[in-house]
């Protein structure tokens, strides 16, 4: 494991924020810590990348103890937080040229750095430009690729894509995505249950400082019963029956059928239904989201 | 510390301080804060309210070494807001997550704000010349008031430094450094004390500024300097180590894990 946590726990004054948390991340693989504001992400982060002090149990990345040997850890890691950390009286080019000497890469390794982290980011073309003139998808390429100076083994996204439009977003996505191929560990924080699903192996849930639970998307997502269909009717009794038919509970006049979210399964629904003279007035498909998941694992 | 620990943390504050330089040069209210409102209220004093004051000699030989001293007041409010903006934003994040010693992004605003008062103090004098400021001074006389105004900068940039960390905002920033603007108009910088009322006077006598005024105007303009010197130069010293440990201390605290 090369990120192991043992009953980490961390109070702010009479506020427990992180109250005995356990995690193992095997080299090579990507976490992704969900949860709601305030569940204590952010504090995790922190903790491990050696900036806060956990008050009880111990935490190791790389094998280094994060509070005794705090340099050796930051030697291997690098963090993106939740704002952007760049300058931005400073041109692109400049912001990572100076992260890269203060990674001690020396003055041309760091030059040399700089342009393949320019090239692989997009970024080419605007980096004599200071960074105020850049757009919030650019800006958090950026501070990606300032991170990736020295070539991390472990890699911190404190919600790497919090406030951007969906095409920036998905540039992130792939910009994380490639990292991954290149066998970078990565522990991520993210309130939205499709970035953890896209992207991590594993997801493990916080809510109050407490892990509610842990497990690939798949199985977490099975255990909030998966897609649903949910079927409307014109009149009471058609909707009655259709219950029975299908078996199915009735909440509110809305009838919620469990899918695999296929045509074929649709199709086959609709049939049977129709079949028995039933014509659903409405059809909507629904996909677990991070609510349903907390709902049916925190309740 | 190994040699080669010594030689990365030179190295390593060597890269802060040309960050804070970069930005410093690139922030175009700093300059003009810390160069062009010295201008003005040099002029101001010299063409507007000089003519009024009497202190036995030209008032512009009186007022240019005061005028020197508000210049750094000026150069280290900006300081103290360039340290904040730091602390206060995800960059000191990033800074203490590298295997740095993070405390040189405090040496590199210093450092910045040194060079900074250096030009500043350097284009005033020029203006004070061309203004009609005749000094009187030798080589050696030069390098002295230099020296001590010098120390005098390094000693307030940390005292500002200090203030950046423990401002919530640039903008308290800028309110906090507020004292190192105006106490300056509380020494003899503009004014002869003995023309303050009783209250004031030692007030204005025994603050850091108007030692360090008198001696750098008898350095410049050959009034006598008495025990002014060695009253500045404790001063300036007692100052820088005092800023220096509070800066330092602040920041660990303010930065505890």
């Amino acid at each position: 494991m090369i990120i192991e946590a043992t009953g980490v726990r961390k109070s702010y004054g009479a506020t427990e924020v992180l109250s005995g948390i356990d995690l193992g991340v095997p080299e090579g693989s990507v976490l992704a810590l969900l949860g709601p504001n305030g569940a204590g992400k952010t504090t995790v982060v922190r903790i491990l990348s050696t900036l806060s002090r956990p008050d009880a149990g111990s935490a190791t990345v790389a094998g280094y103890d994060v509070v005794r040997q705090a340099t050796a850890v930051r030697s291997v890691i690098s963090l993106t937080g939740q704002y952007a950390a760049v300058d931005e009286n400073q041109t692109g080019r400049e912001n990572l040229v100076m992260v890269g000497r203060l990674m001690h890469l020396g003055r041309s390794g760091a030059q040399r750095r700089t342009g393949e982290l320019l090239e692989q980011f997009g970024l080419t073309d605007a980096m004599d430009r200071r960074v105020k003139t850049y757009s919030g998808g650019m800006r958090r390429r950026l501070d990606l690729a300032m991170s990736l100076a020295a070539r991390p083994r472990v890699i911190f996204l404190d919600e790497p894509t919090t406030g951007l439009d969906p095409g920036s977003r998905s540039t992130m996505w792939d910009a994380i995505g490639e990292l991954v191929r290149d066998g970078t560990t990565i522990l991520l924080t993210t309130q939205y249950l499709e970035e953890a699903d896209r992207l991590a192996d594993r997801i493990v849930l916080l809510d109050h400082g407490r892990i509610v639970a842990a497990g690939t998307a798949d199985a977490l997502k099975a255990r909030v019963g998966g897609e649903r269909v949910e079927l409307r009717f014109a009149a009471e009794p058609e909707l009655l029956k259709a219950a029975t038919l299908l078996s199915a509970v009735q909440t509110d006049g809305v009838l919620s059928v469990p899918s695999d979210g296929t045509a074929t399964h649709l199709h086959q629904l609709l049939d049977l239904l129709r079949d028995n003279g039933l014509q659903p007035e409405r059809v909507s498909a629904h996909r677990p989201t991070l609510d349903d998941v907390f709902n049916a694992l925190t309740a | 510390m190994s040699h080669q620990g010594v030689a990365a943390a030179l190295s390593d504050t060597a890269t802060m301080i040309d960050r804070s330089v970069r930005l410093a040069r690139r922030n175009g209210d700093t300059l003009f804060a810390a160069i062009l409102l010295p201008l003005l209220m040099m002029a101001l004093f010299v063409y507007v309210f000089g003519g009024a004051i009497s202190t036995g000699t030209q008032y512009v030989n009186y007022v240019v070494p005061g005028m020197l001293l508000l210049t750094t007041g000026y150069g280290a409010a900006s300081t103290a807001m360039a340290v904040a903006d730091d602390m206060n934003s995800g960059m000191i994040d990033r800074l203490r997550s590298l295997p740095i010693r993070s405390i040189s992004v405090l040496t590199g605003h210093v450092a910045a704000s040194v060079a900074r008062n250096a030009l500043a103090t350097a284009i005033v004098v020029l203006a004070a010349l061309a203004m009609g400021f005749r000094p009187n001074a030798n080589v050696s006389e030069w390098l002295a008031a230099v020296g001590l105004l010098l120390l005098y900068v390094v000693a307030l940039s940390w005292l500002a430094a200090g203030l950046g960390v423990v401002a919530r905002s640039v903008e308290s920033a800028s309110t906090l450094s507020f004292f190192m603007l105006f106490l300056p108009y509380l020494s003899s910088a503009f004014v002869p004390p003995e023309t303050m009322p009783a209250w004031l006077r030692p007030i204005s006598t025994h603050q850091p500024i108007t030692p360090v005024i008198e001696t750098v105007r008898g350095f410049l303009t050959g009034t006598p300097v008495g025990n002014n010197g060695v009253r500045a130069l404790a001063w300036c010293c007692g100052l820088l180590a005092f800023s220096v440990l509070l800066a330092t201390s602040l920041y660990r605290k303010h930065t505890r894990r």
